[in-house]
């Protein structure tokens, strides 16, 4: 294959590459930091492939079947908490296999930047009996990709591609190929392999196992999983981003860096172990690796001395095996500086007024998880995608109505379309009484303004039919619908305490865009020092815009402020202005 | 060559990404093997956030460790402390003389630490710019990354003309004059 031009890629934007020199014709995802970059990226490529942004991972991964069964190269990209949700098709879509080429990319997040849990995609392949394919670089980000299609088709097996945060958003030198043409192959009518009904699943279980173990046959010989022979006196095993750790750790052991992680290659395995005299096995998270070598009667050491929590590194691999400690000043004791709501933010609006009125919130996965933060520590809960509503109404089936009268659900409009509705159809359905605010921003925020059902335009950029949330909700029985403008406090405050009042579901709509998604020179707020009494009433609702002088007067930073006139609205003093032009 | 290792520190939304991958673009166009981790997502939110550049004839590990920074642009001062322990022995330590509380400091749990800069210089060896006030001169503040970069780019081994080139290639076509005036206010410092 000619080679075109060497690039620095994010391990993201390398999958997305490698989808398209596969030759992949439909792609769908919902977005999940750290996944979200692979569609944005595939986008450059509609000429020649479909992506999309579905509503949720269950609904991908089912578009990127139905794409399969057709018989094109399909695949659907999730977070790790993504893949639960699209697990009940994953399971049996283990079970049909494939036409076209299919694989799941699948992006973990040890550390947790940006994720609720720290799951190992690993055990969920292994249960659902995936193969996995797990890259160290942007370069093998993209090779595997292709490979995972090969694989895919050759052994009649659905293919998850197995990434963390620091392959999906590292960047590293790729060299492009042309694509690939001709991949499509023609749809072939086969009700024993695609209904999954008792009779043709237990067949196909058997398929399943005898495909499964001939993968495990050839893993032995497969290049992607490769020996490097050193110094014998210390062997590792490892895949992934370790593998890179270990290189820059141990630069004279000898390593074994599986490419597949599932199924091992126990043949070659036995071997390496055999010509080592001690035997380590480096993977972040979870002993997958290490359960299954240990059971085969193999000597190693793994987790006794590393984390089952969070990143590693070359540091800590050095610390673990080695015994060195790093040679480096003590870090300053400073001030954390966790993740706040942005200046402008209308969540912050919504989540003052929610605090004036002494609310709690029943919370959601977004920004608006932020709310959870002081000073604001209005949100008691924040679970999984669209769990706000259905807690909320759990709450109220336990304790009764009078109990979630100082309470809300709060979810985001991407998150209401993702699984929210279902939560919602529920309420209505089982005579809730409780009260829904839909934080309708316009966006995908938290990954990075993505579109959803509800914007009017899709991941390829066209428009689109928007869906009328207040429309949607009143269609599945919500009588009481009120859309109120975010920043409009009043309003909001008098909305919420009629909504609940009354005997039945209520959603109330936030409105107003995400302050990121206008770029350019926005207004912003000046204080007059002379009147300003240093009362402090602006600082409530945590704008991190505005600190306290040592005077006691406040200021506001002019290059953060959007102008957004929460402070404004709350000043007794008329000390804060609004200044329309810079 | 021994690896390079720098680290870009700041606070969330103020142009870590940007700096980092013009400083990628420059090494892979000088024929480096390089690699860049990045924040996205909801570390990204206004909160403290570190970018890793390394680059070099082969280079494995895509973050910086402890100790082992040439060099650190720091965005903000408290997290120019914050990270300064990244630093080898004989790095440069670049920071942007600028205050952003942090919301512990913001409610009044925490106190943002005085002296920051003073306190640094007697241990590393620090450069220190107030490149938001210096943009707010070529009027946009916003440019205050390119800025601080000018000043770091002093201590690296690239001439101006790579650095004006990659960073015409990786800037918005509409702000690249003012993305290179303000990279030549930095230099020139």
């Amino acid at each position: 294959m000619a080679q075109l031009k060497k690039v620095i890629m994010l391990g993201n934007e390398a999958i997305a590459r490698g989808a398209y020199e596969a030759g992949v014709k439909v792609s769908a995802a919902y977005p999940g930091t750290p996944s979200t970059e692979i569609s944005e990226y595939l986008v450059q490529y509609k000429d020649s492939l479909y992506c999309e942004w579905s509503p949720n991972e269950k609904v991908a991964a089912e578009v990127a079947l139905g794409a399969s069964i057709a018989g094109s190269r399909a695949m659907a990209c999730m977070k790790h908490v993504g893949f639960n949700v699209a697990a009940d098709p994953v399971y049996s879509i283990s079970y049909i296999g494939v036409n076209g080429g299919l694989v799941f990319v699948v992006a973990d997040d040890p550390g947790l930047y940006s994720s609720q849990n720290e799951q190992d995609t690993r055990m969920v392949a292994l249960a659902a009996k995936l193969p996995v394919l797990e890259p160290s670089d942007s370069a093998e980000a993209k090779e595997y990709t292709k490979l995972a299609f090969e694989i895919s088709e050759k052994y009649d097996r659905p293919v998850v591609l197995r990434i963390t945060t620091r392959l999906a958003h590292s960047q590293g030198v790729v060299e492009l190929c042309e694509p690939c043409t001709d991949t499509d192959k023609p749809y072939v009518k086969n009700i024993a392999k695609t209904v999954m009904m008792p009779g043709n699943a237990k067949l196909r279980h058997v398929v399943v196992e005898e495909r499964n173990s001939e993968l495990a046959q050839a893993a032995d010989t497969m290049a992607i999983n490769r020996v490097e022979m050193a110094d014998t006196s210390i062997g590792v095993i490892t895949s992934g981003i370790p593998y890179q750790y270990v290189k820059e750790a141990l630069p004279n052991a000898s390593v074994l860096k599986l490419g597949m992680v599932n199924p091992l290659p126990k043949q070659l395995i036995c071997d390496f172990a055999s010509k080592v005299d001690k035997l380590y096995i480096v993977e972040e998270l979870d002993p997958v690796i290490e359960q299954q070598v240990k059971a085969w009667g193999i000597e190693a050491t793994g987790k006794e001395i590393f984390s089952l929590l969070g990143e590693y590194s070359a540091n800590i691999i050095r610390k673990a095996i080695l015994g060195e400690d790093v040679d480096a000043a003590q870090p300053a004791q400073v001030p954390g500086r966790p993740p706040i709501l942005c200046p402008g933010c209308p969540h912050r609006s919504v989540y003052h007024t929610l605090k004036k009125l002494g609310m709690h919130a029943a919370g959601d996965i977004g920004c608006y998880t932020l709310g959870a933060v002081a000073p604001l520590q209005v949100v008691d809960t924040t679970v999984c995608m669209g769990s706000s509503i259905s807690s909320l109404h759990g709450m109220e089936k336990a304790k009764g109505r009078e109990f979630i009268k100082n309470w809300v659900a709060v979810i985001g409009d991407s998150t209401f379309m993702h699984t929210g509705i279902n939560s919602l159809m529920n309420m209505v359905y089982n005579n809730a009484t409780g009260t829904v605010l839909i934080l309708d921003n316009s966006t995908t925020g938290m990954t990075g303004h993505q579109d959803h059902a509800a914007t009017g335009k899709t991941l390829m950029g066209d428009a689109t039919y928007a869906i009328d949330i207040p429309a949607l909700c009143r269609a599945i029985g919500v009588k009481n619908v009120v859309t109120v403008n975010a920043f409009d406090t009043a309003l909001l405050e008098k909305t919420i305490k009629e909504e609940q009042q009354k005997e039945e579901v209520s959603v109330i709509i936030t409105k107003a865009p995400c302050v990121l998604l206008t770029k350019g020179k926005k207004p912003f707020c000046v204080v007059d020092s002379e009147k300003c009494k240093g009362c402090g009433l602006c600082l409530k609702p945590g704008c991190p815009a505005i600190t306290k002088q040592a005077d006691g007067t406040v200021k506001i930073d002019d290059t953060m402020c959007t102008g957004c006139g929460l402070c404004e609205s709350l000043c007794h003093t008329a000390a804060i202005k609004l200044v329309k032009e810079g | 060559m021994a690896v390079k290792n720098i680290m870009i520190v700041g606070v969330g939304g103020q142009g870590t990404l940007l700096t980092s991958r013009i400083l990628g673009g420059l090494a892979i166009e000088a024929g480096y093997d390089v690699k860049l981790s990045e924040v996205h997502g909801m570390a990204q939110r206004g909160g403290s956030v570190v970018t890793f550049v390394r680059y070099g004839e082969n280079v494995h590990e895509p973050i910086v460790e402890e100790g082992q920074a040439d060099i650190i642009i720091a965005f903000e001062k408290l997290e120019a402390l914050r990270y300064a322990h990244f630093l080898k022995k004989d790095g440069a330590l670049i920071v942007n003389d600028w205050r952003i509380d942090p919301m512990p400091v913001v409610i009044g749990a925490a106190e943002y630490p005085v002296d920051i800069i003073e306190n640094l210089e007697k241990e590393y060896n620090v450069f220190s710019v107030n490149a938001t006030e210096e943009a707010k001169k070529l009027g946009n503040s916003r440019v205050f990354n390119l800025i601080v970069l000018g000043v770091a780019a002093k201590h690296m081994d690239f001439t101006q003309q790579q650095w004006h080139d990659v960073i015409k290639n990786t800037v918005p076509p509409k702000t690249v004059d003012i993305n290179i005036s303000a990279f030549n206010a930095g230099y020139g410092l």
